[in-house]
């Protein structure tokens, strides 16, 4: 295991003679890393935002301000994938959140065979997203698919999953004869079928790092809180949870991160569906996928980058926000030093 | 008395039974798709297509020769990957190594702001430098070739920052010791603190070779010719290609994914300590 941290000064004479000297030769070690970091991971930052100003082909760029900007929020497209992101968003964080809790908090107990269990949850984690969504799109197959073949059992009627284009709220009222107004059909149920694939794939890292979170907190203040009577509800209230958040803060800002930027998953669901990107009826059209699709379908390299850069402002907000209202509240988060 | 006792045994019991049956139907849900997808990809194609039968009647293991043969370049599909991921890791592991290295132990001007402009890359999204590289790609000409696939993925601030933080904890009496003894920086770092991470960097050459053997977007943009793709783009244009022989694509599906369920069996206590410990520690 990690050694614990030793601070560096115990022998002051020796610390003396080492700290006046400056190491030039550091700059050498660093080279490679930024060389590297700086070509393809920062100075792109600010060539895509001056791309952003720009229209036409490669080579032949012609400076157009904040058109692309003004043009991007002004289509109804952007909208459409915003509410897709935030839906695709809502639906895979909290349950990916909650189902990661809850299994780490089982395995926590000590039950036999936690490192088997924790192996295999942490499966899906680790396989690629082209192959497992191959598998998932044979899960959803509307004739020959496992998930209507369990609705059958149950006598519920079969759903049309990868391929139906309705919201989820829209298609449970029609199964009571209600009709839902539009604004409140919800996610297709394409995009539920997608969610539910990439929560299947999350949830392992989450309780991985829920489950360490867990083993981190000393047994002594459990211990301590038994003798002065405390029930199990009160532990997990007044013990666990407050002492958990920094860990859920974490697991909260690497997935709203991540579910902002996913693509793959819905790009290979989409194919391995026999839909076009985003479809059924751009139900399934995030911002990510609409970046894509300007790029790859319709080489629009300025208005491609113009919605990149929205997105990552999105996802500036929304970190920030996070810091501000949720990290504040935790401990702090010991990043660095 | 006894009794009562009989009835907290009990309740105990069933506690622990409700326990394991919620933690076995996770695992079964976890494991499913993946047996499911192992055994389709054995079973003739009338069995696949009909899926009536959980296990196949005749396991065709032929069917894994006619996926290698049949789908497209499979073989050069896998080479590649093998190459791309191979060559990624490698460089990620000695640029952040010595970075790391330096970020750790040794002083120079402007070390602190050089390390937050490091972290700070980490949250830039992938999407917003896509298209400038991109466009870097065609400029270097380097569209189709593994330059493109290897080059703008080996260094990594995600591992800079795993390997200062372990290198750090390093007790700093070694170094001490081994500059008394004569021992230059680089040779501290090859002779003993690189010995002493084995932890680091296999957590970090994991992360690395996983990401990108299973990337997608950034290969499907820098490969045209089928010959320079690597697997995950291979097997997304086999199932337009062929999307009714289902056996095929299910068994090259479980050859693209053998690789890594062997890595990830054989190094799994690093890996999902890796991840534990970079998840808490930020």
């Amino acid at each position: 295991m990690v050694p614990t941290p030793q601070k560096s000064g115990q022998y002051p004479a020796m610390r003396r003679r080492t700290s006046r000297h400056i190491d030039w030769t550091a700059y050498l070690y660093i080279l490679p890393a930024f060389v590297i970091l700086g070509v393809f991971h920062i100075f792109p930052v600010f060539y895509a935002i001056d791309i952003s100003l720009n229209t036409g082909p490669i080579n032949k760029f012609k400076f157009v301000g904040l058109q692309n900007y003004v043009r991007a929020l002004a289509s109804s497209d952007f909208w459409t994938a915003l509410v897709n992101t935030f839906s695709f968003a809502l639906m895979t964080i909290f349950t990916a959140i909650a189902l990661g809790l809850l299994f780490a908090y089982l395995l926590y107990q000590g039950v036999r065979g936690q490192s088997v269990y924790r192996t295999i949850y942490f499966l899906p984690y680790v396989l690629s997203t082209v192959g497992s969504s191959i598998v998932w799109a044979w899960v959803f197959d509307p004739s020959s698919g496992l998930a209507n073949l369990a609705f059958k059992t149950v006598g519920a009627p079969p759903l049309r999953w990868l391929i139906e284009p309705k919201g989820v709220f829209q298609l449970i009222g029609g199964q009571f004869n209600v009709s839902v107004p539009v604004w409140m059909h919800g996610p297709s149920l394409a995009l539920v079928a997608i969610a539910i694939f990439t929560i299947w794939q999350t949830v392992g890292y989450n309780i991985i790092i829920f489950l360490a979170g867990l083993t981190n907190i000393p047994s002594e203040i459990y211990e301590a809180a038994r003798i002065d009577g405390a029930n199990s509800l009160q532990l997990f209230r007044f013990i666990t949870f407050p002492l958990l958040s920094p860990t859920l803060f974490f697991v909260l800002v690497i997935s709203i991160i991540g579910s902002f930027q996913s693509f793959n998953q819905i790009y290979s669901m989409n194919i391995a569906a026999a839909q076009t990107l985003g479809g059924p009826l751009g139900t399934t059209y995030t911002l990510t996928v609409y970046m894509f699709d300007q790029l790859y379908t319709y080489s629009n390299y300025g208005f491609a980058s113009a919605i990149a850069v929205l997105l990552s402002v999105l996802i500036l907000i929304l970190t920030l926000i996070n810091f501000r209202f949720i990290g504040a509240r935790t401990e702090n988060m010991e990043v660095g030093e | 008395m006894t009794i009562a006792l009989n009835r907290d045994r009990l309740i105990h019991i069933l506690k622990r039974l409700l326990v394991h049956l919620v933690l076995l139907t996770g695992a079964l849900f976890a494991l499913f798709p993946f047996v499911w997808m192992v055994l389709t990809s054995l079973k003739s194609y009338i069995e696949a297509s009909a899926a009536q039968s959980f296990f196949p009647t005749h396991w065709l293991f032929s069917n894994y020769v006619q996926a290698w043969n049949r789908v497209g370049l499979f073989p050069r599909y896998f080479e590649n990957t093998l190459i791309m991921a191979v060559a990624t890791t490698l460089g990620v592991l000695i640029t952040s190594s010595l970075a790391g290295y330096a970020f750790a132990r040794m002083r120079f001007p402007g070390r602190d702001t050089l390390f937050i402009v490091l972290l700070s890359t980490m949250m830039v999204p992938f999407e917003v430098t896509l298209i400038p590289n991109f466009i870097l790609m065609r400029d270097l000409h380097w569209i189709d070739h593994y330059e493109a696939l290897i080059i703008p993925w080996t260094a990594s601030a995600f591992s800079i920052f795993l390997l200062r933080q372990f290198f750090k904890a390093i007790p700093s009496e070694l170094y001490d010791a081994a500059v008394l003894d004569g021992c230059t920086h680089f040779q501290f770092l090859w002779s003993i603190v690189l010995p002493l991470s084995k932890p680091a960097l296999i957590t970090s050459a994991l992360f690395t070779f996983l990401g990108s053997w299973n990337s997608l977007m950034w290969p499907l943009l820098v490969t045209n010719n089928p010959a320079m793709r690597p697997l995950q783009v291979g097997i997304t244009s086999f199932i337009t290609d062929a999307g009714t022989e289902v056996q095929y694509l299910l068994a090259a599906v479980t050859i693209s994914v053998i690789p890594v369920i062997l890595i990830y069996f054989f190094l799994q206590r690093w890996f999902i300590e890796g991840v534990a410990r970079v998840g808490i520690r930020g």
